[in-house]
């Protein structure tokens, strides 16, 4: 992708947050999207590309009245929507179409027209992960963490304190699902789920949604919005089945696709002003620093517990709390999209001053997938 | 509640029949002699398809796990573990350690693990592994 030819022009979560039993999932979807429409000054007619994931595109188009010549239906868990961005960014490039809204929706908690988890028994992981009693992402994602720890020497105290510094960040956020501070010792009491995971280590469980709608950084000029460029995207997949990752101690998808972002965007981690790490769990923020390489191997425990993702720190991380404070739908990439946006527009509730690069960093499945893109708000 | 038991495939049905006769079957390329799992009809490493199923030694460490504290209702009411095991021949796989308390302090990483089938139905037997007698 050529840096900057692409630029966010609609960016808007949901109407609500939360607990939202009276929305199903499509309508979800549509609520969002209607906010997006609505913060770029478009209507329906006005758009000719559509991507989701969760629901076909198919019955994103026809819900909202579009006629698209071009349709993503890319579903790898929830760093889709960072997916969704890159192949975006491509098809504008290539003339495919023009305005492409991206959607998300998902009735996380209140399961409103949502369908079950589960894997066929005759699927890799029905075969051979989910006869071992594994259940959700509770009991899958976590799997490689107890190796990761003796690796490197973290302790429970260093899980903890991710989730201890999110919720810091939490509190300045307004539409935060929990705002109130916790310390270590808060985490570390809380119900065990999942050995060395407790409750205040894993996300939140909620409803809601986001959208976006790109088009060519030539347009964005005109429309209402101060313009959020693409600089670089990445994307990868490894494995369906979290116990065959190559390697317990990183993740080959986060690697892969944040050296493309970065290699494509054509800049140095110290440029980067602002940070997202999508955190179903404590633990994935630190793969995340480590594997996209603003620390070493084994160095971002001591990284987090300095304050450097913290208020305040030179990388602010994660600023709207995260899906361990803020919401987490099941699949969160679309709030740490739409968190870097409003870093971008300098709009967020927690705004780093003066940022002026941010990378959003997604997470599919259980390390299965990933995607990356990296936004300024320079052209 | 009955255990939710695995439906095997064309591609692998040599190792569910290994397990209920007793035998825990890899497999391994002939072209670059790489041991792979899950099963399928190829090496996941050069493409090759001239592949052979052999008997393992049922040897394995124990590489990470959890110890799932809210238990799927067909595996009990006690925190079992849920593990990943490196198997002596390289390959791992996701089982359950038994044979042992289901702490911390009982199940240390890169402890000997040994195999032992769990007999579930006719034609499904399980692989879990316990700790390595001796
Ligand atoms: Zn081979």
């Amino acid at each position: 992708m050529q840096p900057k030819s692409v630029a966010v022009v609609g960016a808007a979560e949901t109407t609500r947050l939360g607990k939202i039993p009276d929305v199903s999932v499509i309508g979800l979807h549509a609520d969002a999207a209607l906010n997006a429409m609505k913060d770029a000054g478009l209507k329906p007619s006005d758009i000719d590309g559509v991507a989701t994931a969760g629901i076909s595109p198919v019955e994103l188009a026809h819900y909202l009245g579009i006629t698209p010549t071009y349709a993503d239906g890319t579903s790898v868990g929830g760093c889709s929507f960072m997916l969704h961005v890159r192949h975006a960014a491509a098809a504008i490039n290539a003339g495919l179409c023009k305005t492409v809204l991206i959607t998300h929706g998902e009735s996380g908690r209140s399961r409103v027209g949502a369908g079950g988890f589960g894997r066929a028994p005759s699927s890799l992981m029905g075969q051979f992960e989910m006869p071992y009693g594994v259940t959700s992402p509770p009991t899958m994602f976590t799997i490689p963490v107890l190796r990761y720890m003796k690796t490197h020497g973290v302790t429970e105290e260093d899980l903890a304190t991710v989730a201890v510094i999110q919720r810091e960040w939490a509190a300045r956020n307004p539409r935060a699902s929990f705002k109130d501070p916790i310390t270590v010792d808060d985490v570390l009491n809380s119900p065990m789920i999942a050995w060395p995971f407790r409750m205040l280590m894993c996300c939140l469980v909620t409803d809601g949604g986001g959208a976006l709608i790109l088009t060519s950084a030539e347009r964005a000029k005109d429309f209402p919005q101060k313009p959020v460029y693409i600089l670089g995207t990445g994307e990868s997949v490894e494995t369906p089945m979290v116990s065959q990752m190559e390697d317990f101690n990183s993740s080959k998808a986060f690697r892969v696709s944040g050296k493309k972002a970065f290699d494509e965007a054509g800049i140095q981690h110290a440029d980067v002003d602002h940070l997202m790490i999508y955190d179903a769990f404590a633990h994935l923020p630190l793969y995340g620093l480590e594997d996209l390489g603003f620390v070493k191997p084994g160095e971002a425990k001591d990284f987090i517990r300095e304050r450097n993702t913290a208020i305040g720190g030179k990388l602010p991380m994660n600023t709207n709390g995260g899906g361990l404070s803020y919401m987490h739908s099941g699949m969160y990439g679309m709030y740490a999209l739409q968190e870097s946006v409003r870093q971008m527009r300098g709009t967020a509730a927690a705004q780093v001053e003066g940022a002026k690069i941010s990378v959003s960093h997604g997470v599919g499945g259980m390390f299965a997938a990933s995607g990356t893109v990296i936004f300024t708000n320079e052209k | 509640m009955a255990r939710l038991l695995p439906e095997p495939t064309p591609e692998t049905r040599h190792f569910w029949e290994g397990c209920r006769d007793g035998e825990l079957r890899l497999q391994r390329c002939t072209d670059c002699t790489h041991s792979y799992f899950p099963p399928r009809a190829f090496c996941p490493k050069c493409g090759s398809r001239d592949v052979e199923i052999y008997a393992a030694s049922g040897k394995a460490t124990l590489y990470s796990y959890v110890i799932n504290h809210r238990p799927r209702p067909d595996m009990g009411t006690e925190p079992h573990s849920i593990a990943v095991v490196e198997l002596a021949e390289g390959p791992r796989m996701m089982t359950n350690i038994v044979g042992c308390p289901q702490t911390p302090e009982a199940l240390i990483l890169d402890m000997p693990v040994q195999v032992r089938f769990d007999k579930q139905t006719d034609d499904i037997s399980l692989p879990l592994f316990e700790p390595a007698k001796g």
